[in-house]
C-alpha cells in the first residue's frame, strides 16, 4: 500500500547541493521520523517524496510504480504542514472536504467520509467554523482530518505539532501514534523533538547535511550509533563525548558516556569533579561536571533527589560496557 | 493640569486641521452649491454661500439636453472593461511571481513599471494612426484595450504585493489534494485574496475613470467618456456656471465615493508597494 | 514551491502580461523613432522622404520647444515644491488627535478622485475668472485688483492646480510614512531629552525621506506628461506660454500635422522621462529586496 523507496535522490537548488545521493527504504505501514539539526535538508526531502519540489536526480518509487515525474496530486499521499495550512475561506468541513472534491467523488460519499473524519478527530463541534475560529490543536485536527479522508498510500508530516504549547504537543502526539495504530498507514514525520522522535518512530532516519548518517529503531541509535554525530545528536541530556587521554586508555579517539550512564557519589569513583551548575528536578537531577579530563563540563544525570551544589566535589563512575568508542574518522568501533 | 492643556490644544487643531480641510476642499465644495443654483445666482456678486433658491433644474437641463448618459455609460465601459481585462491578464502572472518566482522575477516586475513611466506623446503619433488605420479610432474596444495597457503594470504590481502576503504552503497544500492549476487559482488564491483584488479593482476604476490623455485624443464621440464630455464646456456659450458645475458633480461623484472608499489600498497601489 | 511543471506554468501564466506590454512598448516606439526620421506631414501623407535627424535639429532648435522645456521643467518642480512641502504639513496636521479627524482627512484627499479636465474647468471658471470666481470676487471685497490668471500667469495657473490635485496624493503617502514611525522611537527621544523640533528634524523627517523620494519621483513621472489641465485651460498660450514638452508635442502632431517633429519630440520626451525613471526603477528595485 505505501511503501517508498529513494534511489539515488539528489537535490541541488542551482549550485547549492542540499541533499547529496541519498538512498532510503521505507515499509509499507511503517512510522518513520527524520531528524537533524535546523537545514540539513528534512523539509526538503519530504518534499521531494510529496512532489512539491522536484528532484535533480534519483528516483522515487511509490509502490513499485516510479512517481518521479508525477505531479503531487497524483502520489496519492497527504501531507500535514507546519503551518497547518488551511483554506481560510472555507469551513472545518469544507476543508476536509476539498480534497475529495477535487478527485470528483460523489456528494454522499464525500458527506460520509468528512463526518466519519470529524467523528475520530473530536471535530463534530466545530465543523461550520472557519479556521480563523479554531485554537491551535483544533485546526492541526482539521488539517490531519484533510489528510486522512483520502485514505492516502502515505502521510507526510513536517513538524505538525511545533506550533503547538508542550501540554497540547503531548496530546497530539499521543493521538497521531494512536491514529498510526488504527490506520496501519506509513507515516513519515519530521521533527526536531527527540522525544517524538524516539516515542513514536518505528525508524528514526538521522540526517545531517542532506546526508542520512543513521537509520534504526529509536532504542538501535539510541544503544549503538553509528558515528559521534549521532551519538551526539540522539538521547537527551546529549552524550558526553571525551577525547585526548582518556580515550587512549579504551583505544579509541573519542569515547562517548551518556550522562544516565555515570555514576555518582560524593566520597569515592574514577574522575573527580567540581559541580558547576545543579538541576534539581525532584525525579532527576542534572550536573555539570567540570573535570580535568576535558575543557567543557560532563554532564550527569541521576535519578531523583542527589543534593550537591554549586563548587561542591563529586566524583564520576561511568558504566564501563555502556562507553562507546569511536574511530579517528567518527565511526563507531565494535 | 497637563489635561486642560491637551483638551485646549485638541480644541486648537481641531480648528486648524478643518480650516484647512474645508480650504483644500473647497473647490469641489464650491462646485456642489454651484450646481444647485440658477445661473444667475451662479454668477451673482457677492457670491451667495448658502442661502439662495436650491434648484435641480441643471441637473434636469443636463439630462435632458446632452447626451450625459452616453457619456456616462461609455466612462463605465471603459473603466469595467479595462480592469476586467486587467485582472485576467494580471492575476495569472502576479500568481507566477508571487508563488514561483525566478531570479528573473524582480526584473521582470521592475520593467513592468518602467513601461508605465514611458510617457504617453511618445507613442501617441504610432498609436493614433494605427488606430485610424484599424477603424479603432472612437471605439470603445480600442480604448479598453489602451487603458488596459497603461495600467496592467499597476494591477500586476498590486496584486504581486497581496499574493505575497499569502502563505505559499496554503496553495501546496491544494495541489497535494489535487487541485489543478485553475482551482488552485479559482479556489484558493482568489478567494483568499478577495480583499487586495477589491482593492485593486477599485484603483483601476479610479484610474480608468480619470484618465485624460488617451480618451481625449482618441475618441470623438462615440466611445468619448466623461472626461471627454467635460472637455467640451472649454468652450462655453454664455452663462454656464451652474451647468458645468452640474455636470462635473455627476462626472466626479462615483468615483469620489468609490475613492473614499478605497484610500487605504491607494497608497500602496500608486507606490508600487514601495509605502504601504 | 518548484518543480518543473510549476515553473513551466509560471512562464506560461506570465507571458500573456509580459507580451502585451512588450508589444505596447516596443511596436509603438519602435514607429515613432522611424517617424522621426522622415519628412511626414498629415497633410500630405503620399511623400515621406528620409531625412535623418532634420526633425530633431528641427524640433530642438525651435524657439518654441525650449520654451516648452523651461515651461516643464517650472511645472514639475513648482507643483513638486507645493505638493512635498505642502504635503508635509498637512499630514503632520492630519497626524494630529482632533475631533474628526476622519471627515477632515477625507476632505483631504478628494481633490486626488477628481478628474483633470473638470479640475482644470472648476478652477479656470470657478475660482479663477477674474470678474466671477471666487478669488478674484475675495479679491475685490479687500480692496484689491483681481487678477485674470490664465493670461497673465497662465503657467502658475496650472501649477496651481495641478499642485490642488496632487497634494491629497503626497499626504497620503507622507501620512502613512508618518504613521508607521513607532512612537517608542519618538518617546525614546523625549527621554533624551529632544524637543518637538529637533523630534521632527532629527527623526520624522529622516523616517520619511524615502517616502518623500517616492513621491517626488512617481509624481515626476505623472508631471512630465501633464495635458488635460492645459488642453481645457489655456491652450497652452498665450503664445506658448504655458506650452509643456507633450502639449507642444501634441500640437506638432494635431494641429500642424508634423508626424516628422511630433515624433522627433515624443522621442525627446521619452529620454526625459526615463532619466528620472532609472532612479525611481532603482529605488523600487531596492525595496523589492528588502
Ligand atoms: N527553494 C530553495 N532554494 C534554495 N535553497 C533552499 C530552498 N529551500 C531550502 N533551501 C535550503 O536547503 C537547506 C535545507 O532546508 P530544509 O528546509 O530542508 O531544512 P530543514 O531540515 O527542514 O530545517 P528546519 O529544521 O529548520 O525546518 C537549507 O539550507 C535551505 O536554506
Ligand atoms: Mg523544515
Amino acid at each position: 500500500m505505501g511503501a517508498i523507496r529513494l534511489e539515488k535522490v539528489r537535490k541541488a537548488f542551482g549550485e547549492a547541493v542540499i541533499i547529496p545521493e541519498l538512498d532510503l527504504d521505507i515499509k509499507d505501514g511503517e512510522f518513520v521520523v527524520f531528524v537533524g539539526p535546523s537545514g540539513c535538508g528534512k523539509s526538503t526531502l519530504l518534499r521531494l517524496i510529496a512532489g512539491l519540489e522536484d528532484v535533480t536526480s534519483g528516483d522515487i518509487t511509490i509502490d513499485g510504480t516510479n512517481a518521479t515525474e508525477l505531479p503531487p496530486a497524483k502520489r496519492r499521499l497527504a501531507m500535514v504542514f507546519q503551518s497547518y495550512a488551511l483554506y481560510p475561506h472555507m469551513s472545518v468541513r469544507k476543508n476536509i472536504a476539498f480534497p475529495l472534491k477535487m478527485a470528483g467523488m460523489d456528494k454522499a460519499e464525500i458527506d460520509k467520509r468528512v463526518s466519519n473524519a470529524a467523528k475520530i478527530l473530536n471535530l463534530d463541534n466545530y465543523i461550520d467554523r472557519r479556521p480563523g475560529q479554531l485554537s491551535g490543536g483544533q485546526r492541526q485536527r482539521v488539517a490531519i482530518g484533510r489528510a486522512i479522508v483520502r485514505e492516502p498510500a502515505a502521510f507526510l508530516f513536517d513538524e505538525p505539532l511545533s506550533n503547538l504549547d508542550a501540554a497540547l504537543r503531548v496530546g497530539m502526539r499521543l493521538e497521531i501514534s494512536e491514529l498510526h495504530q488504527r490506520l496501519k498507514t506509513t507515516m513519515i514525520y519530521v521533527t526536531h523533538d527527540q522525544v517524538e522522535a524516539m516515542t513514536m518512530a518505528d525508524k528514526i532516519v538521522v540526517l545531517h547535511a542532506g546526508h542520512i548518517e543513521q537509520v534504526g529503531s529509536p532504542l538501535e541509535l539510541y544503544s549503538r550509533p553509528r558515528n559521534t554525530f549521532v551519538a551526539g545528536f540522539i538521547g537527551s541530556p546529549k552524550m558526553n563525548l571525551l577525547t585526548g587521554a582518556e580515550a587512549k586508555k579504551h583505544d579509541a579517539a573519542t569515547i562517548g558516556v551518556r550522562p544516565e550512564h555515570i555514576a555518582l557519589s560524593t566520597s569515592e569513583g574514577m574522575w573527580k569533579g567540581t559541580v558547576k551548575v545543579s538541576e534539581h528536578l525532584g525525579s532527576d537531577t542534572f550536573l555539570h561536571v567540570e573535570t580535568a579530563l576535558h575543557p567543557e563540563p560532563l554532564t550527569v544525570r541521576a535519578d531523583g533527589e542527589f543534593p550537591v551544589h554549586y563548587g561542591d566535589t563529586v566524583y564520576l563512575t561511568p558504566q564501563a560496557d555502556k562507553i562507546h568508542r569511536f574511530d579517528d574518522k567518527g565511526l563507531a568501533i565494535r | 493640569m497637563a489635561r486642560r492643556v491637551t483638551q485646549r490644544r485638541k480644541i486648537g487643531m481641531t480648528v486648524l486641521a478643518w480650516a484647512v480641510g474645508l480650504l483644500i476642499f473647497f473647490p469641489i465644495l464650491w462646485t456642489f452649491l454651484t450646481s444647485f443654483k440658477s445661473e444667475l445666482t451662479a454668477i451673482s456678486i457677492p457670491p451667495q454661500f448658502l442661502f439662495f433658491d436650491w434648484t435641480t433644474e441643471n441637473y434636469a437641463t443636463i439630462y435632458e439636453q446632452s447626451n450625459y448618459f452616453h457619456y456616462m455609460m461609455n466612462s463605465i465601459y471603459l473603466s469595467l472593461g479595462s480592469t476586467a481585462l486587467g485582472l485576467l491578464f494580471a492575476i495569472p502572472a502576479a500568481w507566477a511571481m508571487a508563488f514561483s518566482p525566478t531570479p528573473r522575477t524582480k526584473d521582470i516586475l521592475l520593467w513592468m513599471l518602467s513601461t508605465k513611466m514611458l510617457p504617453a506623446v511618445g507613442v501617441l503619433i504610432p498609436i493614433y494612426l494605427l488606430f485610424v488605420n484599424f477603424g479603432l479610432l472612437d471605439s470603445r474596444l480600442g480604448l479598453i484595450v489602451v487603458l488596459f495597457l497603461i495600467n496592467l503594470p499597476i494591477i500586476v504590481w498590486m496584486l504581486y504585493t497581496y499574493f505575497k502576503e499569502i502563505p505559499g504552503e496554503i496553495l501546496e497544500a491544494g495541489r497535494m489534494d489535487g487541485a489543478t492549476l485553475r482551482q488552485e487559482i479559482t479556489q484558493i488564491l482568489a478567494p483568499m485574496a478577495v480583499p487586495g483584488i477589491a482593492s485593486t479593482v477599485l484603483l483601476n476604476i479610479i484610474l480608468a475613470w480619470n484618465e485624460a490623455f488617451w480618451t481625449l485624443n482618441l475618441t470623438t464621440s462615440n466611445a468619448a467618456p466623461l472626461t471627454a464630455f467635460i472637455a467640451s464646456f472649454s468652450s462655453p456659450q454664455g452663462n454656464f456656471y451652474a451647468k458645468l458645475s452640474a455636470a462635473s458633480m455627476l462626472a466626479i461623484a462615483p468615483i469620489l465615493i468609490l475613492g473614499w472608499f478605497s484610500q487605504k489600498q491607494l497608497v500602496r497601489g500608486l507606490t508600487f508597494g514601495a509605502v504601504k | 514551491m518548484a518543480t518543473t511543471h510549476t515553473k513551466s506554468a509560471a512562464r506560461a501564466m506570465m507571458a500573456p502580461s509580459v507580451i502585451a506590454l512588450l508589444i505596447w512598448m516596443a511596436v509603438p516606439l519602435a514607429m515613432t523613432l522611424y517617424y522621426s526620421t522622415l519628412g511626414y506631414s498629415l497633410y500630405n501623407p503620399i511623400s515621406t522622404p528620409f531625412v535623418g535627424f532634420d526633425n530633431y535639429s528641427y524640433f530642438l532648435s525651435d524657439p518654441t520647444f525650449s520654451a516648452a522645456l523651461v515651461n516643464t521643467l517650472i511645472l514639475v518642480v513648482g507643483v513638486l515644491c507645493i505638493t512635498v512641502g505642502g504635503g508635509i504639513l498637512v499630514a503632520l496636521l492630519l497626524d494630529q488627535d482632533f475631533y474628526g479627524v476622519n471627515v477632515v482627512r477625507l476632505l483631504v484627499i478628494a481633490p486626488f478622485f477628481v478628474m483633470p479636465t473638470v479640475a482644470a474647468l472648476v478652477w479656470k471658471n470657478m475660482m479663477m475668472n477674474p470678474v466671477y470666481g471666487v478669488i478674484g470676487q475675495f479679491l475685490s471685497s479687500i480692496g484689491l485688483q483681481p487678477i485674470d490668471w490664465m493670461t497673465e500667469v497662465p503657467l502658475l495657473s496650472i501649477i496651481i492646480i495641478v499642485a490642488w490635485q496632487w497634494l491629497p496624493f503626497a499626504t497620503l503617502i507622507l501620512l502613512t510614512a508618518l504613521q508607521s514611525l513607532s512612537s517608542d522611537q519618538k518617546e525614546a527621544a523625549e527621554m533624551d531629552g529632544a524637543g518637538a523640533l529637533s523630534i521632527f528634524w532629527y527623526i520624522t523627517l529622516p523616517h520619511m525621506s524615502r517616502a518623500i523620494t517616492v513621491v517626488i519621483l512617481i509624481q515626476t513621472i505623472f508631471l512630465l506628461s501633464i495635458f488635460a489641465e492645459i488642453l481645457v485651460t489655456t491652450n497652452g498660450g498665450p503664445g506658448s506660454q504655458s506650452t509643456n514638452l507633450t502639449y507642444l508635442v501634441y500640437q506638432q502632431a494635431i494641429s500642424f500635422g508634423d508626424v516628422g517633429a511630433a515624433s522627433a519630440g515624443g522621442i525627446v520626451a521619452v529620454i526625459l522621462a526615463n532619466i528620472v525613471a532609472i532612479f525611481l526603477v532603482r529605488l523600487i528595485g531596492k525595496n523589492l529586496d528588502a
